[in-house]
């Protein structure tokens, strides 16, 4: 066995950094295999901007169609729940934010703990709820992969040891925060190999779609 | 003819890969929610009909070979590699059913504009040999003969001459200094004769000086549909030589959805410099004439009219707001679909879909959407702009037992002419 403390001292440090360089280089060459691509040039006339139309997709996008909202209701409601959960507690959790101000120094207002304890149990709900609808719906069945399945727990580990070492239901404590940092550890080193990418691709990828229909004067 | 093998089709491929494609594929999260924007997927509800699944050829070789990870997990023998039989596989996925109407597009929550994609994904099936065989014929007609129907010039005269008679108006062709060079599709020539005769009678009240080319006459894109920039690029320059051996100012694409976006969004990038000229669709210039008051018209319909919107032109050319105005001019009870404008509902002909005999059951498929929609509205009546989805909403109709005639806006408008000499 090893000792808890030992093993927190571990995941604090080598771990960490080594999670920290993979998830770094490997979403800077993600991006980089991304715009040295480049676009071809574009000759026909434009009817409308570029710039503006694809910054505004990629905050409007984040909202669905009244059609698609009212067709696929659970992906596009239980979808929202589970992200705004997973942020909630990843950004507005007083002991992240001070981590943050630890290393970085910035800093910012969280909620009370018990605000974010509820965001994350739900958050937890609705992961489970996706996943029981993933293999459940035939369009997500159908496209799934293991990378879908892997991505799904990489997601939920963070949540539940979260959830598992705030209420101490793991012991001894060192032992549950070393789970919980190991878990986030494991989602950064998988982020840019995996459709995790999305967190940050997904902004790019709006913006081209803006832009694209931007330029020939349609909305997004 | 060169070779067309795989290679060819990878290599197509290859050279379509964009930063956009890459930031596309790489966000997608299989949702699935891009399936709820496709009239194939809605009306079928085959998983298979996912517009994101119709890329994974595509989505293949950008991943084993556009990416480091990628190209780690293809040595290590952990990624399918793509082969002729997956490309024939997908071809009825990238033809048969879809239509490009880009609907998942607007829809994909993470941005992935998955019609471009199709557009690009047709150019290595047709370099790999597994475009359908209507649009091989269609292209082959178009660039042989000048028309994918086949039809050439002296059938356009016949119906010059008759148009004549019946207005006693002049069609002018290969008019040297004309402002305006008209394009027409083959369809409006054999189906929609009424279209020119229209034209006729609004450019006579307006006041512009146009003209036809023989040379040029038609407006439609084989190459765009099936997928072939070689082809596109070769339909357009006659066009472009003709318009500007004619000195005109403006083109005008007609009542049809591809070829507005061929001459008008494709045509200056497949020919690689922009156009001495501006193109316009006859909608954009009548509803420019209706704002200045040049377009002078009377009376209205007075029964319940609908309007479908061509995909081409609403959502992906932004000309919405013009067909509006347009029929509040000529019309008292107009009502829209309830999804309309950038949200309309593909008619399930376009993207060449209607030229793909193959796909006759899937394209009547995919109609039961537009269909649905017309039911929710129960018009007396039904006006377009686009050859195509006119044709499609009349097959269409008349499958399902549904007597409701459709029009065409243009005409409409002539009808309302002030000076309309009959009715």
């Amino acid at each position: 066995m090893i000792n808890p403390m030992d093993f927190l001292a571990w995941v604090r440090g080598p771990a960490f950094d080594i999670a920290l360089a993979v998830f770094v280089v490997g979403m800077l060459v993600r991006l980089l295999e991304i715009f040295l691509l480049g676009r071809r040039p574009n000759y026909a006339q434009a009817r409308g901007g570029e710039w503006g139309p694809g910054l505004r997709t990629m905050v409007s996008r984040s909202l669905a169609d009244p059609g698609t909202f009212k067709r696929a209701p659970f992906n596009v409601i239980v979808g929202w729940i589970w992200h705004v959960g997973f942020l909630i507690a990843l950004l507005l959790f007083v002991p992240h934010i001070e981590l943050v101000k630890k290393t970085l120094g910035i800093g910012w207002p969280g909620l009370p703990n018990p605000v974010v304890d509820a965001a994350s149990a739900i958050a937890i709900v609705a992961l489970v709820a996706m996943l029981i609808h993933r293999v459940q719906h035939p369009v997500m069945r159908f496209l799934s992969t293991f990378e879908d399945y892997l991505t799904w727990t990489l997601t939920l580990l963070p949540l539940l040891t979260g959830y598992l070492a705030y209420h101490r239901l793991i012991n001894p404590y060192p032992l549950a925060l070393g789970l919980h940092i190991l878990s986030i550890e494991l989602l950064l080193i998988a982020f840019p190999f995996t459709k995790l990418t999305h967190a940050v691709t997904a902004f790019i990828a709006r913006w081209y779609n803006g832009a694209i229909f931007g330029r020939k004067g349609v909305r997004a | 003819m060169s070779e067309l093998s795989l290679e060819r089709g990878l290599q197509a491929f290859r050279q379509e890969m964009d930063a956009a494609v890459a930031a596309f594929f790489s966000s997608c999260v299989h949702c699935g929610l891009c399936a709820e924007a496709c009239p194939f997927f809605v009306e079928t509800q085959d998983p298979k009909y996912t517009p994101i699944h119709k890329l994974e050829p595509l989505r293949l070789v950008w991943e084993q070979e556009f990416t480091l990870w990628g190209r780690i997990k293809r040595t290590l023998g952990l990624s399918r590699p793509v082969t002729d039989a997956m490309l024939a596989e997908w071809e009825e996925l990238l033809y048969d059913s879809c239509s490009m109407c880009g609907r998942c597009s607007l829809v994909c929550p993470v941005g992935n504009d998955i019609q471009y994609m199709v557009r690009k994904a047709r150019e290595g099936m047709v370099a790999a040999g597994h475009a359908p065989e209507g649009l091989i014929g269609a292209a082959a007609r178009a660039i042989r003969i000048g028309s994918p129907m086949g039809l050439k010039f002296k059938t356009l005269q016949v119906q010059i001459e008759h148009v004549q008679a019946d207005t006693g108006l002049e069609i002018p062709v290969d008019r040297q200094g004309a402002d305006f060079l008209v394009l027409l599709s083959s369809m409006e020539i054999i189906n929609f004769p009424e279209y020119l005769e229209a034209i006729a009678r609004i450019f006579e009240q307006v006041g512009i000086t146009w003209t036809l080319s023989s040379e040029a006459f038609e407006a439609t894109n084989a190459g765009i549909q099936i997928g072939s920039k070689d082809i596109a690029r070769e339909l357009v320059e006659r066009v472009v030589r003709a318009a500007e051996k004619l000195g005109v100012n403006n083109v005008i694409s007609p009542e049809c959805g591809h070829a507005y976006t061929a001459i008008r969004w494709e045509g200056p990038n497949l020919i690689e410099r922009p156009y001495p000229f501006r193109v316009f669709h006859i909608i954009e210039l009548l509803d420019e004439w209706r704002a200045s008051g040049k377009l002078k018209t009377e009376g209205k319909e007075s029964d319940r009219l609908t309007m479908h919107d061509p995909c081409n032109l609403a959502r992906k050319s932004g000309v919405i707001e013009q067909q509006r105005n347009l029929m509040n001019l000529v019309a008292e009870n107009f009502v829209d679909l309830k999804e309309h404008g950038r949200w309309q509902w593909c008619c399930g002909a376009g993207g060449g879909v209607s030229s793909n005999e193959r796909a006759t059951e899937l394209r009547m498929r995919a109609f039961k959407r537009k269909k649905a929609q017309i039911e929710e509205v129960a018009p007396e009546r039904i006006v377009t702009m686009c050859a195509t989805c006119r044709t499609q909403l009349e097959e269409g109709l008349e499958e399902n037992n549904m007597s409701i005639p459709v029009v065409g806006l243009t005409e409409m408008i002539a009808e309302h002419l002030v000076d309309a000499k009959s009715d």
